[in-house]
């Protein structure tokens, strides 16, 4: 099986091509050749990751480019994580495609949404069974332009167009750093290729400084596209996209590539303790300072996204810890109950048309599947213990603590009370109390949309058990076995205060959330009211778009006008001098030829007189 | 007879051929510029008889040639007034400056 696993992504380009051959004519049963060959690749993913947990890794490349005795080459490798990555993203990916099918219906573009699902899902899983930097960098960039068109689909919203734009340069600001770091290592071990690259940290034929240099650029690229500090503002904004695809490109799989990224190459990182730490300082600070932006959103879609950001924080804490299971653990539970969120989200929307969650309330009864999903959803992600959440976050506390990181530690369980704090007002916002906006027509969604939601939501409850302090370390031990590099940061054994402590936090997040939102025994006011400076400065997420326009995008305006002004005036001043030069010639010889006899004649002796008089100067010979 | 030097005679044809230059080159009136053609002739003809009598090797040939210039220049005047009338009646003017049809 595995030695085909190059098929996988194949069967959405598959998609992707037939519908933009075909879309127009099939119209909305575009729909089902996206399921069913999204399904193909769901099917061959399993395949291939029960056989990995077999056999071993499998990898394979040919020569693609020979430059003097430079060989680049292009392949593909089937190792633990690319297996696990293979299923997660074909699972979700076929999921959204399933539930798009009811949350679409009646869209006039309908065909090319699944086109370009099709082509994301080519890109992601392209991107995760690349066994080099190169082909994993045109990957990346692939799905940096699914992501684009897909925020930008509904592109006659404004909002819409900027956000598509603000997240394609946002993360291409990231991957400038991923180029650069990724030639630097080229230039240093001669290779694009991981086992390479790896081999010659380990020999110790780069040099420690280069090891952090490279590190900390490659991982510029992964906080560009994992939307972590300071290059988080595009996420929040790509929520302008339809809300499938927020749950497939900007919750589960394109935002996790960040972390991917960091995964596959944590040898590299490894060897750099610098480096280490820069990612846990970034992630832990990201976690905590994304919860606190979503603690007073309003908009149910920007909630989630800002929990998504500061999750994301959570695996870079996790891998800059050293916790490489606790990372790669929490990617895949976190994709599971994301994706759920944002689909239960989604079908919210699709009843109560708005995003506003002060204009909902009181759902619960009329969206009898949704509700008890999205409550799911909630408990997983706030780290209720016995939900997928809880394993994976106690495993990244425990990575932080086993670290030697104290201070990040408690940011860490900070976040975790902000994050059970702001996704269960989200829940009691949304489905309990009285309705407060104008709910008339609020009804279920159609069944393939809940389906989707169903599986996913089995899974945000039981993916956690593969890999728990009770019942076995079973994706810990698999994920490590066999690689040296990574033997010593597979599971850790933590302390049982520090699972206590975690499910303390969440409990009480979560218990504030009631006492506020449900209960309402506590006013909505009672630590910072709206209009307070807190508030104020939280609901605007910290300014940061704001520094940004006055600083990087006022600057960047300024310098634009600087060149423009250099192309409009020297540079066209240039071409339009050689354009006149040229015009005049034209002009003085178009005027000799005027049609009139007499001038030719008078053209033809005065030629003639001046060949006189040169032969009477010359003495008939011209030298 | 013999008085008379050549280069007096090709002074006399080179006057009359810068008179016909002039006028062929200058004049709006076609009819004008004809005939400052057939002096630009005449002084050729000038010349050829100037040559035979007086030339290196003086033979009659510059005579005969002139009385065929001669010929061929009233032929000449005959087909290019023919030409002027039929150009009259299609533009209205005998003005040369209009007729520049070979710009285009």
């Amino acid at each position: 099986m595995m030695e085909n696993a190059w098929l996988i992504p194949l069967f959405p380009l598959l998609s992707f091509l037939i519908l933009l051959l075909f879309g127009k004519r099939l119209k909305e049963a575009s729909s089902y050749v996206g399921i069913l060959l999204t399904l193909a690749s769901l099917v061959y993913s399993i395949l291939v990751l029960f056989e990995r947990f077999s056999e071993p890794t499998f990898i394979t490349k040919f020569d693609w480019l020979t430059i003097g005795d430079m060989h680049l080459t292009a392949g593909f490798e089937v190792n633990q994580l690319n297996a696990l990555m293979l299923f997660i993203v074909s699972l979700v990916s076929f999921l959204v495609h399933t539930y798009s099918k009811g949350y679409m219906q009646g869209d006039e573009r309908f065909p090319v949404f699944y086109a370009y699902l099709g082509l994301f899902t080519f890109a992601m899983l392209g991107l995760v069974i690349s066994p080099n930097l190169l082909q994993t960098y045109i990957f990346w960039e692939l799905v940096g332009v699914g992501s684009f068109l897909l925020i930008g689909f509904y592109f006659y919203k404004d909002e819409a167009k900027a956000a598509a734009k603000k997240a394609f340069i946002m993360t291409r600001i990231g991957d400038v750093g991923l180029f650069i770091g990724m030639i630097l290592l080229f230039w240093e071990t001669k290779s694009f290729e991981y086992s390479e690259i790896f081999a010659a940290v380990d020999a110790g034929a780069v040099s420690g400084t280069m090891i952090t240099l490279t590190a900390i650029l490659i991982f510029i690229g992964a906080v560009g596209k994992s939307g972590q500090f300071p290059l988080h503002t595009w996420l929040p904004d790509a929520m302008e996209g339809p809300t499938p695809v927020s749950a497939l490109i900007h919750a589960a799989t394109m935002v996790a590539a960040g972390v991917y990224l960091v995964a596959a190459l944590f040898p590299l990182f490894a060897a750099s303790k610098t480096a280490l730490l820069t990612i846990a300082v970034i992630g832990a600070f990201t976690a905590i300072f994304a919860a606190s932006i979503g603690l007073v959103q309003t908009d149910i879609k920007r909630v989630l996204a800002y929990s998504t950001v500061s999750q994301l924080g959570y695996m870079m804490l996790a891998l800059g810890s050293a916790g490489y299971v606790a990372g790669v653990f929490h990617l895949m539970t976190h994709a599971f109950f994301k994706a759920l969120l944002f689909l239960a989200a989604g079908s919210v929307i699709h009843a109560v048309h708005t995003q506003n969650i002060e204009e909902m309330g009181g759902l619960w009864k009329k969206l009898k599947l949704t509700g008890p999903l999205f409550l799911i959803g909630t408990l997983a992600i706030s780290g209720v213990p016995g939900l997928s959440g809880f394993f994976s976050k106690d495993e990244i506390l425990v990575a932080a603590w086993e670290g030697g990181h104290p201070i990040l530690f408690l940011l860490a369980l900070a976040a975790a009370f902000m994050t059970a704090f702001y996704m269960f007002r989200l829940f009691f916002m949304v489905f309990t109390g009285e309705a407060r906006g104008n709910q008339q027509h609020v009804h279920e969604s159609p069944a393939n949309m809940t389906y989707p939601m169903i599986l996913l939501g089995v899974l945000a409850i039981v993916a956690g058990y593969v890999n728990t302090p009770w019942f076995g370390t079973f994706l810990g031990d698999w994920l490590v076995d066999g690689n040296k590099a990574l033997e010593h940061h597979g599971h850790a054994e933590g302390s049982p205060l520090i699972m206590i402590a975690a499910t303390v936090v969440s409990l009480a997040g979560i218990y504030l959330a009631y006492l506020m939102y449900s209960k309402r025994s506590l006013k909505r006011n009672w630590l910072s009211g709206t209009g307070d400076t807190l508030h104020t400065i939280l609901t605007n997420k910290y300014y940061v778009d704001e520094f940004y326009q006055m600083t990087v995008v006022a600057f960047t305006k300024g310098f634009s006008y600087f060149l423009r002004f250099i192309d409009v005036f020297l540079v066209g001043g240039l071409v339009k001098g050689v354009t006149g030069i040229v015009q005049g010639l034209g002009a003085a010889g178009s005027r000799l030829q005027s049609g009139q006899v007499q001038t030719y004649g008078a053209v033809a002796f005065i030629g003639l007189a001046v060949l006189v008089v040169i032969f009477a100067l010359t003495g008939g010979y011209l030298r | 007879m013999s008085s008379v030097p050549a280069s007096a005679f090709l002074a006399l044809a080179l006057i009359l051929f810068c008179i016909g230059l002039y006028g062929a080159l200058t004049k709006r009136n076609t009819v004008i510029v004809l005939i400052s053609i057939e002096l630009m002739l005449n002084a050729v003809n000038i010349n050829l008889v100037t040559f035979s009598k007086y030339g290196m090797a003086p033979s009659i040939t510059g005579q005969i040639f002139a009385l065929f210039a001669i010929s061929v220049a009233a032929a000449e005047a005959a087909v290019g007034l023919a030409v002027l009338i039929s150009l009259y009646r299609a533009r209205k003017t005998v003005n040369i400056d209009e007729m520049d049809t070979l710009k285009n």
